[in-house]
């Protein structure tokens, strides 16, 4: 994926960003297999409840999101899906009227305290929206939106960067000799591999994707998909879905929901194969939803 | 399914007239292409009238020479200083009126939104922009031109700038209002702060239309005559710089439609003949920044 002659950016925080090799994802990544307890959670919700006005869409969501796993959200539609991962970088806090009450903890801290940093919550945690969503500039400057927002940064840098979250998502080929062309101009599937190259630039921790396939094709819906599994390594993937197929394709822990409530949350094979709960098994089956 | 194919069985369906529906069809189809043509019309008139009469009267002195002294005079003298008097009060009311009220339609769309606040302020608005311009012109004359003991310029380029306040502040409103929520979203989920994302992406997004809005804001002023009365007055001079009784914030300013106002009902036929010119100078460049708006805002909006 890289060519030989760029060199790698030089170290923002953290570990240096080399790109992973492809994952031999089909057995090892199931979750099924390793030992839930035991492995580090990047986020803990306890006793979440979320209102719209006076209203409540979540009730007492309670999960583990595993460091470095994806996770799927999976539901039939209004049940509060994205309702739940729009408090893990309290984007929700836009709209006067919807307040969220419990324990969002992200190394030791609740992120829903008055007290946390908005914007450092927001490098730590990106977020990709179902509707791809270019920024009016250039690709390259939207690449470089969050970069330059947050850190500081030679041109030269700047410019390494870039073209490593592009390679990272996929898209550096299609987009090479297009980097001063806007954003808008490219296809919707690009634009959304933008978008993801656009918060990995910034060097999240966590990735929450609120149904980022559902506005475009099977074939850019096949690369974002390559495109998580490769990505996990490196941060801690929540997807949201409303395609059980993509659920089960790339996720290694799956949530139910359902009004609401997290009605069941384990391991996706598990999920998948042998639901502990009937509206689960429903759900899946295609019975309702 | 039985209950279905009973009322099916039973009560046979009676069509309606297909050729009634066709008629009604044309009629409507007809009356709004009479309706559109007519307005298309009517304009086309205004603007024919006014080129005929109008293009006389213009030629090198009309556009560098000032009002003539000599009413009686059959040629010579223009209308410069009257241009350049509108160029001026327009170009100050707009430095005024633009800023502020893209601030405050700003307020209105990402701030204010439904509180309590902001939507007594649009309230207010929309009840501003309904108020006639001579109590507009009033307005002004009791804060600027009764204090100081003058007309000036500067009165009538803030009676302007008060009429273009509500007018842009609610075309800012509205064209922010047609940004996707998402692209909000998306820069605040990037950790931008809010005036970042307000300023570089959800107005940069609407750019092409806040253009245009400040543009018809200032378009809609230009032609103005009443709010000038009490405030710019005229002048059959040059405007002498910034300050004293000729300058533009110590005494009264030539400007186009006042002059154009004072021509026209005058009983001397070259004035007459100015005054059309001087209409058509303010068609030409009213039409002429509409259509460099959309030039532009095409433009922009692969954006």
């Amino acid at each position: 994926m890289v060519g030989t002659k760029v060199e790698e950016p030089t170290q923002i925080q953290r570990e240096a960003t080399v790109v992973p090799p492809r994952l031999e994802v089909a057995e090892e990544r199931r979750g099924g297999d390793e030992d839930f307890e035991s492995l580090p959670s990047q986020i803990s919700v306890r006793n979440l409840d979320f209102f719209y006005g006076k209203e409540q869409a979540l009730f007492d969501n309670e999960i583990e999101i595993k460091k470095n796993r994806v996770t799927a959200v999976i539901g039939p539609s209004g049940c509060g899906k994205s309702t739940h991962i729009r408090t893990y970088n309290r984007i929700f806090n836009l709209y006067r009227d919807q307040r969220a009450t419990g324990e969002v903890m992200m190394d030791g801290v609740n992120l829903l305290s008055s007290q946390t940093d908005l914007l450092d919550l927001r490098r730590r945690v990106g977020m990709i929206f179902q509707k791809p969503s270019p920024f009016p500039m250039t690709v390259f400057d939207n690449v470089a939106y969050g970069l330059r927002q947050h850190y500081r940064l030679s041109r030269s840098e700047l410019s390494d960067r870039v073209e490593h979250a592009l390679k990272r998502s996929a898209i550096w080929d299609e987009v090479k000799a297009k980097l001063n062309e806007p954003g808008n101009a490219l296809s919707g599937g690009q634009q959304q591999r933008l978008c993801i190259a656009r918060a990995i630039a910034a060097e999240p921790e966590v990735l929450l994707m609120d149904e980022p396939c559902s506005a475009i094709d099977p074939v850019a819906t096949a690369k974002i998909e390559e495109l998580v599994l490769d990505l996990k390594s490196r941060y801690t993937i929540v997807l949201v879905t409303h395609n059980m197929q993509q659920a089960a394709r790339v996720s290694d822990y799956t949530a139910f929901f359902f009004q609401g409530h997290i009605i069941e949350f384990g391991p996706t094979t598990q999920i998948f194969s042998n639901p502990a709960k009937k509206q689960t098994e429903e759900y899946i089956t295609g019975r309702f939803g | 399914m039985s209950v279905v194919s009973q009322a099916e069985s039973s009560i046979p369906l009676r069509r309606r007239s297909v050729g009634r529906r066709k008629a009604v069809d044309l009629v409507v189809k007809v009356l709004s292409w009479l309706g559109a043509w007519f307005g298309i019309a009517v304009m086309a008139f205004i603007v024919w009238e006014v080129i005929v009469r109008g293009a006389g009267a213009l030629n090198w002195d009309f556009f560098t020479q000032s009002t003539p002294q000599d009413f009686t005079a059959s040629s010579g003298g223009g209308m410069a200083n009257a241009i350049v008097g509108t160029l001026w009060i327009t170009g100050v009311a707009a430095a005024i009126g633009i800023p502020i009220g893209f601030l405050g339609g700003v307020y209105l769309a990402e701030f204010g939104r439904n509180g309590r606040v902001a939507t007594s302020v649009r309230m207010v608005a929309n009840v501003v922009m309904g108020v006639p311009s001579i109590i507009v012109g009033v307005f002004a004359f009791a804060i600027l031109v009764k204090p100081a003991g003058h007309y000036s310029g500067f009165a009538g380029a803030v009676a302007l700038a008060f009429i273009m306040l509500p007018v842009m502040a609610r075309t800012t409103e509205d064209i922010l209002n047609l940004v996707p929520n998402e692209l909000r979203e998306s820069a605040l989920a990037m950790g931008s702060p809010r005036w970042k994302v307000t300023l570089g992406v959800v107005c940069k997004a609407a750019r092409g239309g806040l253009i245009t809005g400040a543009t018809l804001a200032i378009v809609r002023v230009a032609g103005e005559t009443a709010p000038l009365l009490f405030t710019a007055l005229s002048s059959p001079y040059w405007m002498t710089g910034l300050f004293g009784p000729g300058g533009f914030f110590g005494g009264p300013v030539a400007n186009l439609t006042k002059t154009i106002y004072d021509f026209a009902g005058s009983p001397y036929p070259y004035l007459q003949q100015l005054a059309w010119g001087g209409a058509l100078v303010i068609i030409i460049a009213v039409l002429g920044m509409n259509v460099l708006v959309r030039l532009v805002f095409q433009r922009g909006k692969k954006w």
